[in-house]
């Protein structure tokens, strides 16, 4: 079943990838530009877990580990600074 | 067994101790000056005997002797009379410069630049290898520089410190250019070998740039002309330190490298022309302008000058019979004219003045220093029965001998007799004018004699020129017949050391030098008159100046036409010039721009990566004005470009650059809340194609070299390191191995630079405070809430999960991907999140604010890895490694490369945090933050 599964999961999100791409670059608004870049890393999750799974090999989990990690604090950094301005205060 | 090094070195140890002994009183300084050239004194004498008995000692301390270079060391005639020169006299200026300088001057600082000063100029006479000599001879010059400078803020010490650092350092350059080319011609460094090969460094082609070379570094050191001009200069200087850098040490490290090198460079016609040519010109400008001043230090500081013409003119006359004139007047001169300049500081001292108009009849007031005084002004003017005498005939001697042997030769003694009459005319007016000539005239105090002490340096000195100049044979003959033998590197001529030779041609120039002196001083008013009209005609300074502002303009321009101020024009420069250099290696190649490889079939994933990637970037620069969109389109770069990394399988890179993205994002969401939102459309519609079309060839050209590069077989060293990292290394991630293992010593000077641009950060920033916007690019306020209650604990529970993963990424660095910079960072965004979501406050009341020992701790640990392994006899930095068994994880391989690792971690953690934290108290500064109390 994995043979046409990973296939068309790999097709959906790299539909939504591209559709985050276009949200990022049309915006308009600055939230929208941050929820796409926001999205982009999670659905790059998914890519990468995919790409694992698919090569049966867990070396790309920590990549995905750390896109899970750093992408939440880049757009808490980015919400912050739309918040107060002064992100360490 | 290594004697010399330490005679050079504990000078500097003392420089340190005295300096260090400054707070607790102002004699302590003296007494440790005192004690440590004592020290260095009891340290020369042992070897001594040795080299009085005609040996040469050489010491040697093996520093790189892959590439030929020792520290090494020599003892021979001339050093150790060099050595005792400027320890002798140092110990002399020592007491007396306790006396001279004031309540006022820092007695620390002084007597620190003296041991600088001191340890350098011993080094230049020990040195065996003439690189090492280039290096304490650039030492004088800077300790110079700090000596003559010592009375700061006066603007003509600064300015007097400057031009002797310009001049001399200039010289040192070319003496360099010089050195290089004889070790080249020799074939060695040392002078060992050098002075052995005279012959063949005379025959070679070389030899004329060498010997100007070399030249130009003595005759700048010497002061000899035209770059006499800085000496004078120098005399803003406090007393002794005139009285030691232009009697013994300084000034003589010229004409003592003229004495070093002289078996080895004499002998030819250029020699004889530019050194003795040199040496009578600066012999006779000296004599001369020394009559005029009417500064007492200023007679002094010509008077020198033309002495040093006088040993530099010995010199050149080559013979060896000169040569040991030339050592000999060395001699006197260090001892009269330090004596001289003592009394002259003494004069100041107790006068206020050193206008020798003003100055009159001391007589009256100090009949004592008067006669030590007149002791030694007779032996600068060359009176019988005083050291100077007996020099001076011999120099007069070799001047006549000189001229039988040559056309217009006669012009020799005619030249070397005037500047002898005006020799006597300023030693005379010396004496007469400050001591009788009648009565002082409006001086600032009433002089009297100064305290006992401050005389006893004068007398030593001046009971040593008489000495030397009564019994000659039974004092200076044994160390003067060593130092010219080593001069010489051959058996000494015959020479009587007596004060009644005969009556000779030099005895009669004698006679004609004292009589004539006496009758130009008696005859000076016309003179005076004479010179005060011609004042500022002649002056080699103005060379000097104009040479200066020519260069200062010069660079000025240069400047201005290369960077006006504009950062667009300097990347305008950059990429047209890489343009232009990358064009210039197409041209002329006949090479096709694809190679043989076979071209890889394109897959999905990988196109819309790319297309990604490159829409991603396109919007990044359409909308740059924007800048917060900017930056969030240029996140999205950044993730793309680290998926990339993973799909050509380098995982570490894509760990390290989703990292670094974020510390990326953050300290640029920091600076641009100081700075506007928008950045307005400045460049005209043509200058934007223009940059367009440039910049398009510029990527153009890259993309074309990238293709060029990547459609060849490339054989890289990668295989070398896959094939070593396991089993030399003890670990299976290469990248990691490479990082800590082979290329560590990299690594360390990496983490270092970091962890000195963290600190150098946190130095500008400290107490910088900026005022932010109080609203945000729309015109609304910011949002009351600082720290929105969701936010601040969702981050607390991520806290722990993501200093696990850093620990995870730090051990396992070794073997899979990860180590110490990615885990630094990983720590460093999980802590700095504590910041964003809970403030400054809150978290420094759970977490230390100071990351200074963080980073210190990671920079000792890092460096004591390395040094552990010079424990086991390796080099340093190699590293090693063996398997633990633990209970239930299993067989764990550990390596000594995972502490260095640790290392980075901590640099990296404590450097990151370093700088963006206090980045964000930039602003924190203006304005209160509310406290944890009144979030409750």
């Amino acid at each position: 079943m994995l043979s046409w599964v990973i296939p068309v999961a790999f097709a959906l999100v790299t539909a939504a990838v591209a559709m985050n791409f276009w949200r990022l670059i049309r915006g308009p608004s600055l939230p929208d530009r941050i929820l796409a870049l926001d999205t982009l890393y999670v659905n790059t999750i998914a890519l990468l877990v995919l790409l694992g799974i698919h090569l049966a090999s867990a070396l790309y989990f920590e990549a995905a580990l750390l896109i899970a990690l750093m992408g939440f604090v880049g757009t808490v950094a980015l919400c912050k600074y739309l918040l107060r301005g002064d992100i360490i205060e | 067994m290594l004697s010399l090094a330490w005679v050079v070195l504990i000078p500097y140890l003392g420089a340190a101790l005295v300096a260090g002994v400054a707070h607790l009183g102002r004699l302590y300084s003296a007494w440790a000056a005192g004690l440590t050239t004592l020290a260095s004194l009891a340290l020369l004498l042992p070897e001594a005997p040795a080299t009085f008995a005609g040996q040469t000692l050489v010491q040697r301390l093996p520093w790189l002797p892959q590439a030929g270079l020792d520290l090494a060391f020599r003892l021979d005639g001339l050093a150790l009379l060099f050595a005792l020169l400027i320890l002798g006299i140092g110990l002399l200026i020592i007491l007396y410069a306790r006396y001279y300088l004031s309540e006022r001057d820092s007695m620390g600082r002084f007597y620190a630049y003296l041991m600088l000063f001191m340890g350098a100029m011993l080094g230049i006479v020990l040195s065996e290898n003439v690189i090492q000599l280039l290096v304490f001879w650039e030492l004088t010059s800077l300790a110079s520089f700090l000596l003559i400078s010592y009375w700061q803020h006066r603007a003509d010490a600064r300015n007097g410190a400057r031009m002797a650092l310009a001049v001399t350092g200039a010289g040192g350059l070319c003496l360099l250019a010089g050195f290089v080319l004889l070790g080249e011609i020799v074939g060695s460094y040392e002078l060992s070998a050098i002075l052995a090969a005279g012959e063949a460094i005379r025959a070679h082609p070389w030899y004329a740039p060498t010997l100007i070379l070399i030249l130009l570094g003595v005759f700048t050191k010497s002061a000899q002309f035209p770059f006499h001009f800085w000496l004078p200069h120098a005399m803003a200087a406090p007393t002794p330190v005139s009285a030691y850098l232009h009697s013994a040490t300084m000034v003589k490290a010229g004409v003592f490298l003229l004495a070093r090198l002289f078996p080895a460079l004499s002998g030819t016609w250029e020699w004889s022309h530019i050194v003795g040519g040199a040496g009578l010109a600066t012999l006779l400008v000296g004599a001369t302008i020394a009559l005029f001043k009417h500064d007492l230090k200023g007679l002094l500081a010509y008077s020198t000058v033309s002495h040093l013409g006088l040993i530099t003119t010995l010199f050149g006359i080559g013979t060896p019979l000169a040569a040991v004139a030339g050592v000999f007047h060395i001699i006197n001169h260090a001892t009269f004219k330090a004596g001289l300049f003592m009394a002259a500081g003494i004069i100041d001292h107790e006068c206020g003045t050193r206008d020798m108009r003003r100055i009159n009849g001391l007589w009256k007031y100090m009949p004592y220093t008067g006669t030590l005084a007149m002791v030694a002004a007779a032996a600068m003017a060359g009176v019988p029965l005083v050291n100077g005498f007996l020099s001076k005939e011999m120099f007069f001697a070799e001047a006549v001998s000189f001229a039988t042997q040559m056309r217009f030769g006669w012009l020799l003694p005619l030249a070397v007799t005037v500047a002898g009459v005006f020799a006597v005319a300023y030693s005379v007016r010396f004496i007469h004018d400050v001591f009788f000539n009648g009565d002082p005239v409006d001086l600032p105090r009433t002089p009297h004699e100064p305290p006992r002490w401050m005389k006893v340096p004068v007398e030593v000195l001046v009971v040593l020129c008489l000495l030397v100049g009564i019994f000659p044979a039974l004092t200076v003959q044994p160390i003067l017949s060593v130092a010219a033998g080593a001069v010489l590197q051959a058996p000494l001529p015959a020479f009587d050391l007596a004060i009644w030779h005969s009556f000779s041609p030099a005895l009669g120039m004698s006679v004609v030098a004292l009589a004539g002196g006496l009758a130009v001083y008696a005859g000076r008013r016309p003179l005076f008159a004479l010179a005060e009209r011609s004042r500022g005609r002649l002056d080699a300074q103005r060379l000097y100046h104009a040479l200066l502002n020519g260069l200062f303009a010069l660079a000025g321009g240069l400047t201005r036409a290369l960077d006006a101020g504009s950062l667009q024009r300097l990347v305008l420069l950059f990429v047209l010039s890489a343009i232009g250099l990358g064009v210039v290696g197409f041209l002329g190649a006949d090479t096709p721009l694809r190679g043989e490889r076979a071209l890889l079939p394109v897959d999905g994933v990988s196109l819309l990566a790319a297309l990604g990637l490159i829409a991603a970037a396109a919007a990044a620069v359409l909308l740059h004005r924007q800048r917060l969109t900017a930056l969030i389109i240029t996140g999205a770069v950044g993730l793309v470009v680290s998926l990339i990394f993973v799909k050509f399988s380098a995982p570490d890179l894509a760990l390290t650059q989703l990292s670094v993205e974020v510390v990326t994002v953050i300290l640029l969401l920091l600076a641009l809340y100081f700075l506007p939102q928008t950045s307005p459309a400045e460049s005209s519609r043509a200058r934007r194609a223009r940059d367009g079309l440039i910049a398009l060839v510029a990527g153009g050209g890259t993309a074309a070299l990238a293709w060029a590069v990547l459609t060849r077989p490339y054989e890289s060293i990668a295989g070398f390191f896959l094939e070593r990292s396991l089993p030399e290394g003890g670990g299976r991630n290469v990248v990691n191995v490479i990082l800590v293992d082979f290329r560590g010593f990299d690594t360390l000077g990496e983490i270092t630079v970091l962890a000195l641009a963290g600190i150098g950060i946190y130095a500008m920033l400290e107490r910088l405070a900026l005022p932010g916007p109080t609203q945000d690019a729309q015109g609304r306020p910011w949002n009351w809430d600082a720290h929105p209650a969701i936010m601040a604990s969702l981050t607390r529970l991520l806290l722990p999960l993501a200093l696990l993963t850093a620990v995870f990424i730090l051990l396992r660095g070794h073997n899979l991907p990860g180590g110490g910079f990615i885990a630094g960072l990983v720590t460093a965004v999980a802590l700095i999140m504590q910041y964003l979501a809970n403030g400054v406050a809150w978290t420094h009341a759970r977490l230390p604010a100071n990351f200074h020992p963080v980073i210190g701790a990671g920079l000792a640990l890092a460096l004591a890895t390395g040094l552990a392994s010079w424990a086991f006899d390796h080099p340093f930095l190699t590293s090693t490694f063996g398997h633990v068994h633990w209970p239930v994880v299993g067989s764990i391989e550990l390596a000594s490369a995972m502490a260095f690792d640790l290392g980075v971690y901590l640099v990296v953690v404590g450097a990151t945090l370093l700088i963006l934290v206090h980045l964000g108290l930039m602003h924190g500064a203006s304005h209160s933050v509310p406290s944890e109390a009144e979030r409750g």
